[in-house]
């Protein structure tokens, strides 16, 4: 009896084991193949950028033909790059913070009171969530055509200050607070915004992070918006600036190559820092409730 | 006086919502009501045409093409995004998977990146040359180099490529987080009852996390109707062969912005409303969303 007993642990055993090792095999493969478009980036950012334009990119490595040539001329070339990215570094950070300011004052007005239209307008945040901004883009663009606002970095910050899909987590984050901390702040006399800036917004800090960071990294990857909007090459963001280098003219290769992998590294770094955060933010919108 | 209403309690909401009032009104309700009337215009004229615009649209070849490019490929998407990332997730959910949260961030990563990055990179692996990756891989098996970004299906195939690999992960973050809200009770009861893997998967995992899924269908279906700038990149801007890469908003892009004719890319993106709006309509119908509301 007890050797059977034992054999069958025995086999279970082994079947776990077996079941591991499968998962371990399948999830390896994909995370392999998920890497290679990233890697196959960063090793073609030390071949010759002609090589790039001839062959595409591919896996090939000879180190005979490495370089830091690229970086060079990242780093100390004579180009527009770092405009570009302290354009997109200042774009960002303005973003983010009139993002979360407007957002989350907003959303502590749904959060917090009752009153007329609260539903009506509760659901004009849901709908808009659901309307592709392409539909919006070419009126958009005519009127800020019309009022004058093309080639200006108001034009991209302004329209999205309150940000449904931000308001929507805020609003359930702030759902789950104390209402007895409200009350507290109106019994020592702080008024009713008092009560938001300096009771509200320390308690909001985690929920701040996981939208600084959804916020901050669509800021920096945003695209089409900026690509209607923007003129002059001097007010350029990153994914503008690097576009322009897809013709193939004069070394132009060689700095998209390293261009574009140096992009993804702020957001690398800060993804390592804070994953727990991007994660948070980015799937928030399918947590309900 | 007036800082007193300010301050008082009755107005402070208002004054709370204000931002998002004038925001809405400005910038998304303005332009949509705008966007109708501009449809029904020829804007470089300034004049009414009335159903001009639609009726043209009707029976322009080239918009049916789109129409036709941009349903492929959410119907792709929809294909491969949503069944493999949820048994993606549940497999990593498993008892016997071992340090699944690295696998986890490794997954994620493609999402950081930009569209000019992830398309320039995809355009480039799937470049003419033989030597080029993608034709490096099927050169393995013993097949010539394709021109991959010429012809209709290895196109489509190229686009589908690089939407799994940017969304994939994250699809799985968000069926994670649907499974792990799962009471476990409900696992152990079924693993008592002598229920295998397989049946626990299609008869407790699937149908508990039908809300993620109805998310991740919504946002899909969003997204994969109004693509654009993936084609955008690995065409090198608007103009594919054929159009084989031309989408619904790449479209309204052309008549827009490359043609100035606003009027009738108004028309066009009034029509991507309208099918976002009725795909997901029926979506939640099908998937029963509306019912369980009204309980």
């Amino acid at each position: 009896m007890a050797r059977t007993a034992a054999v069958k642990a025995g086999s279970k055993t082994k079947h776990t084991i077996g079941g591991t090792i499968g998962l371990i095999v399948l999830f390896t493969i994909l995370a392999i193949l998920i890497i290679i478009p990233i890697y196959a980036l960063f090793i073609a950012s030390f071949k010759p950028g002609e090589q790039l334009l001839q062959y595409g990119l591919n896996l090939t490595l000879n180190f005979k033909e490495w370089s830091l040539s690229n970086y060079k001329l990242l780093f100390f070339g004579h180009h527009d790059y770092w405009i570009w990215f302290r354009n997109s570094m200042i774009l960002t950070i303005i973003t983010v913070i009139a993002t979360l300011l407007v957002s989350a004052f907003v959303a502590y007005g749904f959060a917090a009171y009752d009153f007329k239209f609260k539903n009506v307008l509760f659901v004009l945040v849901l709908a808009i969530m659901s309307v592709p901004f392409e539909v919006i883009m070419l009126p958009l663009y005519k009127q800020m055509t019309d009022w004058g606002m093309m080639d200006n970095y108001a034009a991209i910050i302004l329209p999205f200050m309150a940000h449904a899909s931000t308001i929507f987590f805020f609003r359930q984050y702030l759902l789950g607070m104390p209402k007895s901390l409200i009350e507290a702040g109106r019994i020592d006399g702080a008024t009713e915004y008092g009560i938001f800036f300096k009771l509200i917004v320390p308690i909001m800090k985690p929920a701040f992070a996981a939208m600084a960071i959804l916020n901050g990294m669509n800021a920096w990857n945003n695209y089409m918006w900026p690509l209607l909007v923007i003129r002059s090459s001097d007010k350029y963001t990153l994914t503008l600036g690097l576009n322009t280098l897809i013709n193939p003219y004069g070394d132009n290769y060689s700095l998209l190559i390293s261009g574009a992998f140096f992009s993804i590294i702020p957001i690398l770094i800060l993804y390592v820092a804070f994953q727990k955060y991007f994660i948070e933010g980015m799937t928030a919108g399918a947590v309900k409730e | 006086m007036i800082k007193k209403v300010f301050y008082s309690k009755k107005a402070a909401p208002y004054v709370f919502i204000l931002p998002f009032v004038l925001t809405i009104a400005l910038f998304w309700i303005g332009p949509i009501v705008n966007g109708v009337l501009l449809s029904f215009q020829n804007v470089l004229q300034d004049e009414w045409t009335g159903l001009h615009n639609y009726k043209r649209l009707f029976t322009d070849a080239i918009f049916y093409k789109a129409v036709l490019n941009s349903v492929k490929y959410m119907i792709g998407t929809l294909v491969l995004l949503i069944p493999f990332p949820l048994l993606f997730a549940t497999l990593l959910n498993s008892k016997l998977m071992k340090h699944p949260n690295v696998y986890k961030s490794i997954y994620f990563i493609p999402a950081l990146t930009s569209v000019v990055v992830a398309g320039t990179v995809f355009r480039l692996m799937f470049g003419e040359s033989d030597q080029a990756l993608m034709n490096q891989v099927i050169g393995l098996f013993g097949h010539a180099p394709i021109r991959w970004l010429r012809r209709g299906d290895t196109a489509y195939f190229a686009l589908l490529l690089l939407c799994c690999w940017r969304w994939t992960g994250v699809n799985i973050m968000y069926f994670l987080a649907g499974i792990q809200a799962i009471p476990t009770d409900l696992y152990e009861a079924a693993e008592i009852d002598g229920a295998s893997k397989w049946q626990q998967f299609k008869s407790i995992t699937v149908p508990l996390v039908k809300p993620t899924t109805v998310y991740v269908l919504t946002i899909s279906i969003y997204a994969g109707l109004s693509m654009f700038l993936e084609s955008f990149m690995l065409w090198k801007g608007n103009n594919s062969p054929n159009n084989i890469g031309l989408t619904i908003v790449g479209y309204l892009y052309r008549q827009g912005i490359e043609k100035r004719n606003m009027g009738y890319a108004c028309a066009v993106g009034i029509v991507l409303l309208v099918m976002v709006m009725i795909v997901n309509l029926v979506q939640l119908k099908l998937t029963g969303t509306f019912d369980k509301e009204d309980e």
